[in-house]
């Protein structure tokens, strides 16, 4: 297991090279000049122009720019942007509010997608059943912003039991996007677990657990759960690094300032700095999410050796 | 293994045993899958019981409704969409299928034990063998995970099993087929069951390794006293350890008797018809006469005799009226066949491939 992490954490590196560059090279072709769009209408003196060429190194080949940028990321710096702020500073302020929201949406996932997962398989084809295959189709089928929009009207307007939008009352203020956010894979979760459950309780196995005598709440909970986590647990894994990247939706809709709308906002004024900075880091996570699929697979599933 | 006093061995889920009542008794059992798209009816009527010391094979073909029938005497049967609809199941005269399922599962594991046919997939694959094995004294008598550990690894020594110590803490998968049926039997004798009930438990293994597990079994039972039910398609592999021999067809008896007389001298068409399919080293045959035509369709099993459409020697009542097992000769020995003695002496008249 040792050798296997260290090999997949240098694999982290050709991955982590080639998607910054892919996403650098995205940021570079897009049409238009940036400076152009931070000066607006305004006349940019040709002073200041040549000034601000000189330090985003704008008028290097893109490759040279490329090399620049990385060797500062790997000093732990992430460029500034056209207003000369750090984008570390940036991220700093977004990434803790989009993990906060994350978070709570990975919480609702695991909990209440799990929950209803398992109380649908164990009884397979009753109405509680009936009533968690419905609901989650209904949620997976409706469009995310269609839904963001529903929960903001229903539970921040009309029965304002929740802010509307923005994240000025701390955590509570989350707790409404976090459900928008988790909706979709919380569905996909429910189902998964179902799923698993469902033809787990048919092995053999669970047959030999209730031959010796176990409660029915061991047989499910001990025998059959275990086995049936490993589909769901690579699900999770994955989607916590999809809940920090994919929030830009959410974020818009309730207004919170997190990564995803520093993101679209960068792409907007064309800041490079701060598109690769992000999605630089999302990258990070994506992998580190993947590495802890790997691992926890080989946790779970004795018969999984890495070599 | 320290004897359990005869009073614990009295008592049946706290009500009294019944003396001189059979170790397991099943009369009149019926089972059906209530399916969307029809009902099978996969036991029908199958009695049979087992003594102390004594074991009995169940013979049948494939879906003949072996596993089902032990499925039922574990109460472990799916349901919905399985059902057991009518008969009775007693143990040491105590009626198992009225019981509470709080003390059904005291009979269950500790009273009468069960061992599945794929040991791979009868396991469970994310948990050590010791583990498994051990959770039979942690949930029947509270013992810690290291007494529980202890007993798995006298257990494992006691089905042979080499370096048990250190194998304690292997899975499943990192046994060999014969090693891992050793690891079931090590798990279902864990509480010194009454009953060991062996569904088809070497037909996943090769030969030599099957000889080695029905030793295994029958110098266990040599040692406990135990009953034991080993069910199986092949008569072959059972005929040195069993006693008697109950033949199963379309989810009913057909014939019972001691396993040498069935053996030698089959009173059932159904039962001839096995013997000629199958290979025997004590006849020389040219070639294996499988039984023609297919096993019934047990959502629209045959009036009269189940066996009819297959029987080469069916008249026109074998279609209306089911025949009844009658005794015969022998001591035990009953058959349901309308011709029973006529279709005993065309064979022997024909010298038979006996
Ligand atoms: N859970 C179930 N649901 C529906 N039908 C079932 C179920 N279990 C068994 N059956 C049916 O019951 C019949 C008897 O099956 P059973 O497993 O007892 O056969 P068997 O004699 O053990 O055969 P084999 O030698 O193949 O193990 C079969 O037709 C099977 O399809
Ligand atoms: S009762 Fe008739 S059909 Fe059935 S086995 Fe006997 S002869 Fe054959
Ligand atoms: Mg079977």
């Amino acid at each position: 297991m040792g050798r296997y992490l260290t090999r997949r954490v240098l694999q982290f590196i050709p991955v982590f090279l080639g998607a910054t560059l892919l996403i650098f090279i995205m940021v570079w072709i897009i049409p238009g000049d940036p400076i152009r769009a931070l000066a607006g209408d305004r006349a940019m003196p040709e002073s200041v122009r040549a000034a601000l060429t000189e330090e985003y190194n704008l008028d290097k080949p893109a490759w040279q720019q490329y090399w620049l940028y990385i060797s500062g990321v790997f000093q732990g710096d992430f460029g500034t942007d056209f207003r000369g702020r750090p984008v570390s500073e940036l991220m700093g302020q977004r990434i803790p509010i989009t993990a906060r929201l994350a978070i709570l949406a990975f919480g609702f996932e695991v909990i209440i997608g799990i929950a209803a997962g398992i109380v649908a398989g164990v009884r397979k084809g009753n109405y509680l059943d009936n009533l968690v295959l419905t609901s989650t189709l209904v949620v997976i089928a409706i469009p995310i912003f269609v839904l963001g929009f529903l929960a903001q009207l229903l539970l921040g307007v009309q029965f304002p039991i929740f802010p509307v939008a923005g994240i000025r009352e701390g955590w509570f203020s989350y707790l409404l996007p976090a459900l928008v956010l988790g909706s979709v894979s919380l569905a996909y979760i429910a189902r998964l677990t179902r799923a698993a459950l469902v033809e787990n309780l048919r092995a053999d196995y669970v047959r030999t657990a209730t031959s010796k005598g176990l409660s029915r709440l061991r047989v499910v909970g001990v025998h059959t759960l275990r086995n049936s986590m490993i589909p769901v647990v690579t699900f999770l894994a994955i989607d916590l690094g999809a809940l920090m990247g994919g929030a830009i939706i959410t974020e818009t809709i309730f207004n919170i300032p997190g990564i995803g709308r520093a993101v679209f906002e960068g792409v907007q004024r064309q800041e490079g700095t701060v598109v690769v900075g992000i999605v630089t880091f999302l990258v990070f996570i994506y992998l580190i999410a993947n590495l802890v699929v790997d691992v926890l697979y080989a946790v779970l599933d004795p018969r999984i050796r890495y070599e | 293994m320290t004897q359990v006093p005869l009073q614990t061995r009295d008592l049946v889920a706290g009500k009294p045993a019944v003396p001189g009542a059979p170790l397991l008794s099943v009369e009149n059992i019926h089972v059906e899958f209530r399916l969307d798209f029809g009902t099978v009816k996969a036991v029908n009527g199958l009695t049979y019981h087992v003594n102390e010391r004594e074991t009995v094979a169940i013979l049948g073909e494939s879906g003949s409704g072996k596993s089902v029938s032990a499925q039922a005497v574990m109460g472990i049967i799916d349901s919905p969409p399985g059902f057991v609809t009518d008969g009775s199941v007693k143990f040491r005269g105590v009626e198992l299928l009225t019981m509470a399922e709080k003390e059904r599962r005291q009979v269950r594991g500790e009273r009468i034990a069960m061992i599945f046919q794929d040991a791979l997939t009868a396991l469970n694959p994310v948990f050590t063998v010791g583990w498994q094995i051990g959770e039979m004294f942690r949930e029947h008598h509270g013992s810690t995970k290291k007494e529980g550990l202890d007993a798995a690894v006298e257990l494992m020594d006691r089905v042979k099993i080499p370096l048990a110590r250190d194998r304690v803490n292997s899975y499943p998968h990192e046994f060999s087929g014969g090693m891992r049926q050793r690891v079931m039997i090590a798990m279902a004798l864990a509480l010194d069951p009454d009953v060991l009930i062996a569904d088809e438990p070497t037909t996943a293994l090769d030969v030599t390794v099957q000889a080695q597990i029905m030793q295994l079994l029958s110098d266990l039972q040599e040692e406990t006293g135990m009953g034991l039910i080993l069910i199986t398609h092949d008569l072959g592999v059972v005929a040195e350890v069993a006693d008697r021999v109950v033949v199963m067809y379309a989810g009913d008896s057909v014939e019972k008797g001691e396993i040498s007389d069935v053996y030698h001298n089959p009173a059932h068409p159904y039962t001839m018809g096995l013997m000629d399919s199958m290979p025997r080293h004590d006849v020389q045959k040219d070639r294996l006469n499988p039984i023609k035509g297919s096993p019934p369709d047990l959502m629209a099993i045959p009036a009269g005799c189940a066996f009819n459409p297959r029987c080469p020697y069916a008249q026109d009542i074998c279609r209306v009226e089911k025949p009844h097992l009658h005794e015969l000769g022998e001591a035990g020995r009953v058959s349901a066949c309308h011709f029973v003695e006529e279709v005993r002496d065309a064979r022997n008249r024909s010298g038979s491939r006996l």
